[in-house]
Order: C-alpha cells, then sequence, then structure tokens
C-alpha cells in the first residue's frame, strides 16, 4: 500500500500532461495539446511543464524517447505505471462528482 | 537602431514590467549586462518578457538543458546575467507565462527569496566583523585621528543587509500567500 501522500489527487497540469502523453509527443506540442483539451482554459508554462516532466520521468510515470537518439527534440510517452495512475484519478474524480451531483442536485 | 539604456533595479517583478513597457512601445531587450539594456526597434508589442531566477548558473548542464527545452517551446532567451534569464516569446503565439500552476510559483519565490537572504547574511555577516575589527582597531590604537575605516565600511554593510531584508519582502508577503491559497486549492 503506497503511502497516503501518494494516493493524493493529481495537480491539473499532471494529469493533462499524462492524457497527452498516451500518444508520445515532445514539450511544446504537450503544451498545445493541453490548451486545446481543456479549451485554452489550462495553459501549462514552459517552466511548469518542464518540473512536471522531470518529476514524472522520475517516478516512471512517463518515459522520453529511445527510439529517436538523433532527433532534436525529446518525445515523451506515458507508461504502464502512469496509466494505472490515471485511472485510479479518473476513479477518484468520479467520486468527487457523483457525490457532488448527489447533494448539490438532490438526485 | 540599437538603443542602450543604463537603469539599475532590484525588484524582478518591476523590471519585467518594464520590459514589457518598453516592448508595448517597440523597443525589445535584446541583451543584458549590468544594468545596461540593449534595446532594438520591433514593431510595437511584438514580444512578451519573463525574468527568471535559475538554482544554477546558465552553463550548467541542467541549466543548460532547461533553455534548449525552454527555445524548443518558443521561448527565447535573450540574455543572462549570473543565475538570472531574460525570456521573451512572440506575442503573436499567445499568453506566456513561465509558470503556470501555484506550486511551481511558489518554488520560483522560495528561490529568489533564498537569493536575497543569502546576499543578506553575506552583508550582515561581513558588516559584523568590520565593526569588530573597526571596534578593536580603535580600542588597541590610541594614536589620535586614525580613521576608522573598518568601523564604516561595517555600518555600510549594515545598511545594505537592511535593505536586502526589504527588497526580499514582497517576496515573502507572495510566497506566505500562496502558501495560504495552496491549503485549500492546487
Amino acid at each position: 500500500m503506497p503511502e497516503s501522500s501518494e494516493r493524493g489527487a493529481l495537480t491539473e497540469a499532471v494529469f493533462y500532461i499524462l492524457l497527452s502523453l498516451y500518444s508520445p509527443m515532445h514539450g511544446y506540442r504537450i503544451m498545445q495539446n493541453v490548451r486545446e483539451m481543456s479549451n485554452e482554459r489550462v495553459n501549462l508554462g514552459a517552466g511548469t511543464l518542464y518540473g512536471a516532466i522531470n518529476t514524472l520521468l522520475e517516478k516512471n510515470w512517463i518515459r522520453s524517447s529511445e527510439w529517436e537518439k538523433d532527433s532534436r527534440k525529446k518525445e515523451y510517452e506515458i507508461t504502464g505505471l502512469g496509466k494505472s495512475i490515471v485511472q485510479g484519478e479518473l476513479t477518484r474524480l468520479e467520486e468527487l462528482i457523483f457525490n457532488g451531483k448527489r447533494i448539490v442536485e438532490g438526485c | 537602431m540599437k538603443h542602450i539604456v543604463r537603469k539599475a533595479y532590484c525588484d524582478y517583478e518591476k523590471e519585467e514590467k518594464w520590459l514589457n513597457e518598453m516592448s508595448a512601445m517597440g523597443l525589445a531587450l535584446t541583451d543584458y549586462s549590468w544594468c545596461r539594456y540593449v534595446f532594438e526597434e520591433t514593431p510595437n508589442n511584438k514580444y512578451i518578457y519573463r525574468i527568471e531566477l535559475l538554482k544554477n548558473l546558465p552553463t550548467h548542464p541542467e541549466s543548460m538543458a532547461y533553455i534548449k527545452f525552454l527555445e524548443e517551446s518558443g521561448v527565447e532567451c535573450v540574455a543572462t546575467y549570473m543565475c538570472w534569464l531574460y525570456l521573451r516569446k512572440k506575442s503573436s503565439e499567445g499568453a506566456f507565462d513561465i509558470y503556470s500552476d501555484m506550486e511551481s510559483k511558489l518554488k520560483h519565490l522560495k528561490r529568489i527569496n533564498a537569493y536575497w537572504s543569502t546576499l543578506m547574511w553575506a552583508e550582515l555577516l561581513t558588516g559584523i566583523s568590520n565593526i569588530v575589527i573597526g571596534v578593536e582597531n580603535m580600542v588597541s590604537d590610541s594614536r589620535a585621528g586614525i580613521f576608522p575605516i573598518n568601523f564604516y565600511l561595517g555600518g555600510l554593510l549594515l545598511l545594505v543587509t537592511i535593505l536586502c531584508f526589504k527588497l526580499g519582502s514582497p517576496v515573502r508577503k507572495k510566497i506566505n500567500k500562496l502558501q495560504q491559497e495552496l491549503i485549500i486549492r492546487e
């Protein structure tokens, strides 16, 4: 069982970065993709993205492209572990939405 | 045509604001060295400027990897000064912020706070030791009229210490505010 700090909510940035990386892409493309997915609401700063990518690589939730060694831009992709984290987060979000709607909308 | 402006800023946010005001008037920063800003003429508002403090010097491999990453994301590094980066992005490409969430903003502010604190402690320690040396010299040297240079230097350094403390104050206030906000939202 992971420590309690390992079970907390993902930040919005991390959640959207992980979703983006279901298909491999490089940093700039992640920023564009997140902006499109969120209808321009989430505008990732390059510094924020860079910090998040490094942490996610360290945690092995994503990996960087080894298949394109001579490519100028590094690409990233979600790992199996990363996918299970996203799955866990979806379950958590569904619980929030379920309880939120149940009480606010009274159904 | 190049324009050179000599100006001193201690508050990086005011400096950033000024650079963006200059850019709005069609003067885009192309280089910076100590208190010396070089501008080139561009169409009004061509670039948005941001200033960032790095953990390491720009020549450090970690910083170099970061700057490369920024450049791949359309952010141009126009100048570096010690650990400070002067960055810009074309305003046609939309809003430009280096840090977009509270946690990474907080981390950057803490780095800036550490920068001011280090300066403050360095000034304080050298200030106090100079005063001690000055007093010792005055006590041990009975020759009349000897100029207690260390004493005055120490006093000056203590004034700089207070200045560093004051300069760090807006950053500390922001850190507190963000930390409070982080308790209730991410």
